[in-house]
């Protein structure tokens, strides 16, 4: 008998999470929460401005301070070669700053002491003189050929531009503008914010003398990456550095980077040896750890009258910060932003980037996004908007005239992707029934005599998602694929390590799921571990929603090598031939007779107590995967929107969401990534963003400041899905995690603008602060850029 | 995160309280509620040498109405006292429209409605309040207590009048005229936000006529703003929509806002008119099916 | 016991004052010295090592901290370790029995109200505060007693649904 998919917890069961047991008893294991034997605790001096040039640094009150029992300077860090590290992006970060601070809040020394209290004493001790200099706050600035240049300790760096860049195919794009009925122009900024998770960065290192090995807990997406940028940067052999990922209080992009305050507790632990923990505070981590975004966008689309897209111009300045440090595949200067228009049957594109430094935090990490997708999509869905307006069309309709149709996959996108699968009508139709789409138009002008200003936005995308293939995604030569160990002990448990690193994705219960799917062990009796580089393979890590595309079938492929092995070993049990053997899931029996089986765990016992003549003992394996595709999911989200024309208040009436990423290893799981990223969407679309005064001084560097929906404004949500299996994934998924939030803001701009439409309103950059929407409505003008700082009357 | 070092006491009495602050000649400061102090402590954006913590004297955490009408909150009673208050509701509405939306519900349950208050954020829900009100401080110190009326008692951001050595001690606010009426509206981005514009009416009715008016305003100056004056056309007649206009008109023209991110200074004055209108013409509404 | 930070037990430095103060934390009394600098967030985490309580940010608006103070739900990176004298705390780990978990824990599960788990310990307890004067709240009362935490995986949908789970329970077994 097969066993019940579903009851042993196998692929498509809503299966409750193995981690929660801990969580919801207060027993989760952050970085904060561990404890070493003779810890010391490490703070930070930042800078408090944004351009200056150090004169001096004095530490002697410092040190009167009892419990202070080390103070790093820049200087310090200089004379062993750790001023300055590598960054993601074949650029340098400054660790503590030596010559110049660069933006507001760089780290410039670091107390150790004997609580974090008198560290923090320690830090208000130092003296730092500095002569300011002017700071460059955007890329507009940046570009003027007398502007002052951040990075002079770069040689062959003349002026603030980091790159200039291109793809597409310029040729046909003019082309196609020449041959345009209709050009239709879009002029965004998408503003910098902060991936923001609850718990912020930090760690322990421990350098124990006597051994010579380094431990160094701490809050990171990819553990490995960071051992291999350990043993290069801090000169430590490999294979006695061990990075241990414990629970993450949240990721998003914002752990994936190595930050100076892990590089500075490794030296403070070598130099004391003992332990020294760092953990960040808020401010910390929102004034200097990776950003997402921060980018104008600007372009244009030929159209036929009928509503046929011919081709499409982009341009993007972004806004580096001080250092590049994107995380982001080396092969791109601005991650995927070319996977544009996937969704669209697009003839002809080109896109031209050109990146900047400026006296900001460095970042550009991918926020809860595969590379910059987000500001593609963003563009994409409003610049879409804007071309169905433009032509008079519906919006559903130019959308379904243009979105590629089922029977065309494999498609070649305009910029050179292959995507190759999905239903993007059906979805559609999906969304559209659910937001009650076909009485809208005459709800909305009923509103408005009325005086109520109702909108609906949509927004509909594919994206990237699972870099790589390794021939074109590596990060420093580093190439993107992934990784699973799988031990089955005699009993027939098993224990599943992969190289992926779970923030609250439940990976200690999907993965256990693919297991089950595979082998027919329950997925109760598969413990799961990441983290640890001392026991588990080497992988990339978790962002860009790679860890299901990579890492989830890597888990698939490695209990395939598993199940391979078991059946030599159940022919042996059963005295046939390997080839009379058949497999129903958790069991293999003889073709001809159904009856007389074994079940996975008989074979394992065997594997340790009675394996065939010349097997190796033993049922373990591991497995690489190196995906030949990236998964292409699709989502249509549809936002209702009521605008308060005497505020600029808006409320969110309704939310539809419609995603389609391929098979759901655990729907309840699923389900929950989409609200979270559509929160992250609404988020950024009403309030959440970071910006900086003339002088360089960051507004949101606090949740003051730094705004984050609570429940009470956040809407309810209202899912859907479709199914179209990955054509090349072992068990059929797709990533998911990022979909809402990369397609979801332009659907709530997309609707606040539709709901201003009639009064010529043609943009509204984000954040859609009420002032911001009443200023439009009144004025009937676009709002572009970001909101003022302080100007004063 | 991690405050500088301070001393701490914890009296039974204000009289003891009191003798601490004395002592500390400007250098202690009244922890009541927390809710603001606390923080701006441990981001050492204040560090004061000494705190007074005044959470252990007996007897201050009332909230009451007296025989007279007037309305009396102890130094101790916390926000959350205030919602859904069936006592605040009949006799202070603006006071029990507001209570839930001050800072989150939290904090709510620890910070104090003095507390807030002596703090004269320009921000502050309960400074606005007790202006439109017309409400007043008592202040204990060696000498004995005074009354202090709310336009002298904050006199600019973050600054009241009290003296080093003397601790609020209680509101009171007066016994109305007639029927009190009122409402307080905010608008704020999310919960917890600071404000970009709050609006807090208090009327005195003698049936549909008005026999007195208060308004007060947080957010749009650098201090609490009263706009009563402003709100004097009200006096004696109904509240009419042209005389809704008219008021609304006025009072926004009190506003001092600055541009900032939450707005034009033209934006603030259009929320706080809109504020004014919108909660006029429900207390008209509702005067209207009292009669 | 000397109670400052971590494993840091031996007397303070010279002129360094601390007070010696006796709380009930889930339902049993500790008695520690601590200066009075120390936020009670941090007593509880490192003094008493219940790190079920989390600091989620500097500026007393993420509600990771949350904790029930005499019954209340107060931001315990909001209060000193002094001003708990003699009274009685309830963290997380005070909310399951040995054996038997709270309903507010087991719906967080059922539901799958959390993800990361950062901010859990607080919603749960700001859920129980809650639970304790509405037995039967609406979705938008529960929005609005959670206002004062902050949750950045879920989207909130989920921790409502948890609550109202966890409110049926507590309603059935009330009955």
């Amino acid at each position: 008998m097969a066993l019940d998919e579903i009851k042993i917890g196998g692929l498509g069961a809503s299966r409750r999470r193995v981690e929660d047991n801990r969580f919801i008893r207060g027993k989760g294991n952050y970085v904060d929460d561990i404890v070493l034997p003779g810890m010391l605790h490490m703070e930070l001096l930042r800078s408090p401005l944004a351009h200056a040039r150090i004169k001096s640094i004095d530490v002697s009150k410092a040190y009167e301070i009892p419990g202070v029992r080390l103070v790093l300077t820049g200087e310090m860090m200089a004379a062993r070669n750790l001023a300055w590290m590598p960054t993601l992006s074949y650029d340098t970060q400054a660790v503590l700053a030596t010559d110049k601070v660069r933006f507001q809040g760089q780290e410039v020394a670091a107390v150790i002491a004997d609580d974090p209290y008198i560290a923090k004493d320690a830090c208000q001790a130092i003296v730092v003189e500095y002569e300011q200099l002017p700071a460059i706050v955007n890329p507009f600035q940046a570009m003027e050929s007398d502007s002052v240049v951040i990075r002079d300790d770069k040689e062959n760096q003349p002026g603030n531009k980091i790159f200039d860049w291109e793809i597409g195919d310029k040729a046909a794009t003019d082309k196609a503008f020449a041959e345009a009925d209709v050009v239709s122009k879009m002029e965004l900024h998408y503003p910098r914010s902060h991936p923001s998770p609850m718990e912020t960065c930090g760690s322990i290192a421990d350098f124990n003398r006597a051994t010579g090995k380094l431990t160094v807990y701490m809050t990171s997406q990819a553990p490995h990456i960071v051992r291999a940028a350990v043993a290069m940067v801090a000169e430590l052999p490999e294979h006695m550095i061990r990075i241990v990922s414990p629970d993450l209080g949240g990721g998003f992009g914002n752990k994936v980077p190595i930050y100076p305050g892990y590089v500075v507790a490794i030296l403070a632990s070598i130099l004391t040896e003992v332990p020294v923990k760092w953990i960040e505070d808020k401010t910390g981590n929102l004034i200097s750890t990776g950003f997402g975004r921060d980018v104008y966008l600007q372009g244009e689309m030929a159209l036929r009258k009928d509503g046929k897209m011919l081709g499409m111009r982009m341009k993007t300045i972004s806004d580096h910060g001080a250092f590049y440090a994107d995380a982001q595949p080396s092969k791109f200067k601005i991650g995927l932003m070319h996977s544009a228009f996937a969704a669209y049957d697009l003839p002809a594109a080109h896109l031209e980037s050109v990146g900047y430094y400026t006296n900001k935090a460095p970042g550009g990490v991918a926020y809860r996004c595969s590379f910059r997708v987000t500001e593609a999509m963003f563009f994409q869905e409003r610049m879409v908007h804007a071309a169905a307006n433009d032509l008079g069309m519906d919006q559903a309709e130019f959308r379904r005239m243009n979105l590629v149709k089922d029977d065309m996959f494999p498609y070649r996108t305009a910029f050179g992707f292959l995507t190759d699968s999905g239903q993007y009508g059906k979805c559609l139709d999906i969304g559209m029934k659910a937001i009650g789409y076909d009485t809208y138009k005459a709800e909305q002008a009923e509103a408005r005599s009325r005086g109520k200003l109702l909108g609906i936005g949509i927004s509909t995308m594919t994206e990237p998602l699972g870099a790589g293939n390794s021939r074109e995604y590596d990060i420093l030569g580093i190439k993107m694929f992934d990784s699973a160990e799988l031990r089955v002990h005699m009993t027939g448990k098993a224990i599943l390590r992969t190289g992926a690193m779970n923030q609250g994705q439940g990976h200690q219960t999907t993965w256990a799921q693919i297991v089950a799917h595979e082998l027919g062990i329950p997925a109760d009796d598969v413990t799961v571990e990441e983290g640890d580089t001392d026991t588990a393979p080497f992988g990339m890590g978790t962002y860009a929603s790679r860890s299901t595309p990579v890492a989830g079938a890597a888990v698939a492929m490695v209990a395939r090598k598993i199940r391979a092995k078991a059946r030599k070993i159940a022919a042996h049990l059963l005295e046939v031939s390997e080839e009379d053997i058949e497999w129903e899931l958790g069991r293999f029996y003889v073709r001809s007779n159904k009856e007389r089986g074994v079940t996975i765990q008989d074979c394992a016992l065997a594997a340790y107590s009675n394996m065939p003549d010349g097997m190796e003992p033993g049922l373990e394996n591991n497995a690489y995967y190196d995906p030949p595709n990236l998964t292409w999911p699709f989502a249509a989200y549809f936002v209702k929107v009521e605008v308060d024309a005497e505020t600029g208040v808006w409320d969110v009436l309704k939310v539809v969401a419609v995603d389609d990423c391929g098979v759901r290893i655990n729907p309840m799981i699923v389900e929950a990534q989409i609200m979270g990223g559509l929160t992250e969407a609404y988020a950024m679309a009403s309030m959440q963003y970071q910006t900086y005064d003339d002088q360089g001084n960051m507004i949101g560097a606090n949740y003051m400041d730094y705004l984050l929906p609570t429940a009470w404004e956040t809407p309810g949500f209202e899912l859907h899905e479709v199914v179209t299996p990955c054509p090349h994934h072992p068990i059929g998924a797709k990533g998911v995690g990022e979909c809402a939030t990369v397609a979801g803001p332009a659907a709530f701009v997309n609707a606040v603008v539709d709901a201003l439409g009639h009064l010529g309103v043609r943009n509204i950059d984000m954040p859609m602060m009420p002032n911001r929407v009443y200023e439009a409505l009144t004025t009937g003008k676009d709002i572009s850029g970001m909101p003022p700082v302080m100007m004063g009357d | 995160m991690y405050p500088s070092r301070f001393g701490y006491e914890a009296p039974k009495t204000i009289d003891e309280a009191i003798a601490i602050l004395d002592k500390y000649a400007g250098e202690a400061k009244v922890l009541s509620g927390g809710q603001s102090l606390i923080p701006v402590i441990k981001l050492r954006f204040a560090a004061p040498e000494m705190l007074v913590d005044i959470n252990g004297i007996p007897g201050l955490d009332y909230n009451r109405v007296d025989p007279d009408g007037s309305i009396h909150i102890g130094a101790l009673c916390r926000h959350e006292d205030l919602e859904n208050n069936e006592l605040m509701e009949k006799h202070a509405p603006t006071i029990a429209a507001a209570a839930p939306l001050v800072s989150d519900p939290i904090v709510r349950t620890r910070g104090t409605f003095v507390g807030s208050v002596c703090h004269a954020d320009p921000q502050g829900d309960w400074a606005a309040t007790m202006t439109a009100m017309g409400g007043h401080i008592v202040a204990q110190g060696p000498n004995g207590t005074r009354e202090i009326a709310m336009n002298d008692f904050v006199i600019g951001p973050f600054q009241n009048t009290l003296a080093y050595n003397e601790i609020a001690i209680e509101a009171v606010i007066p016994a109305p005229k007639g029927v009190r009426v009122g409402s307080y509206l905010k608008l704020e981005r999310r919960v917890g936000d600071f404000a970009t514009a709050s609006v807090a009416v208090s009327l005195e009715m003698n049936g549909e006529t008005v026999i007195g008016a208060g308004i007060a305003l947080a957010s749009v100056g650098g201090r609490t703003i009263d706009a009563t004056a402003a709100a004097q056309s009200l006096v004696g007649n109904k509240i009419t929509p042209e005389l809704i206009a008219e008021v609304a008109a006025a009072v926004a023209a009190t506003a001092e806002p600055r541009t900032d991110h939450r707005g034009s200074s033209d934006y603030k004055r259009q929320i706080v008119k809109t504020f004014v209108t919108r909660i006029l013409t429900g207390l008209a509404t509702t005067s209207q099916k009292a009669a | 016991m000397t109670s400052l930070y971590d494993e840091v037990q031996a007397p303070p430095a010279e002129g360094v004052p601390t007070r010696r103060v006796t709380i009930k934390v889930n339902g049993a009394d500790r008695t520690v010295d601590v200066e009075p600098r120390l936020l009670l967030a941090h007593l509880l985490r490192q003094g008493l090592k219940l790190t079920g309580t989390h600091s989620g940010c500097d500026s007393s608006n993420c509600g990771a901290c949350v904790i029930l103070f005499d019954g209340r739900p107060i931001k315990s990176c909001t209060m000193l370790a002094v001003q708990a004298d003699g009274h009685s705390l309830e963290t997380v780990e005070g909310l399951a029995s040995a054996s038997e978990l709270h309903p507010i824990q087991e719906g967080f599960k059922e539901e799958h109200g959390l993800q990361c788990g950062f901010c859990t310990p607080g919603m749960m307890l700001a859920a129980k505060a809650l639970l304790e004067v509405n037995d039967d709240p609406t979705e938008d009362e529960i929005r609005w007693a959670l206002s004062g935490n902050l949750c950045r995986c879920t989207g909130y949908q989920n921790i409502v649904k948890s609550v109202l789970w966890a409110a049926k329970k507590m309603r059935a077994e009330a009955n």
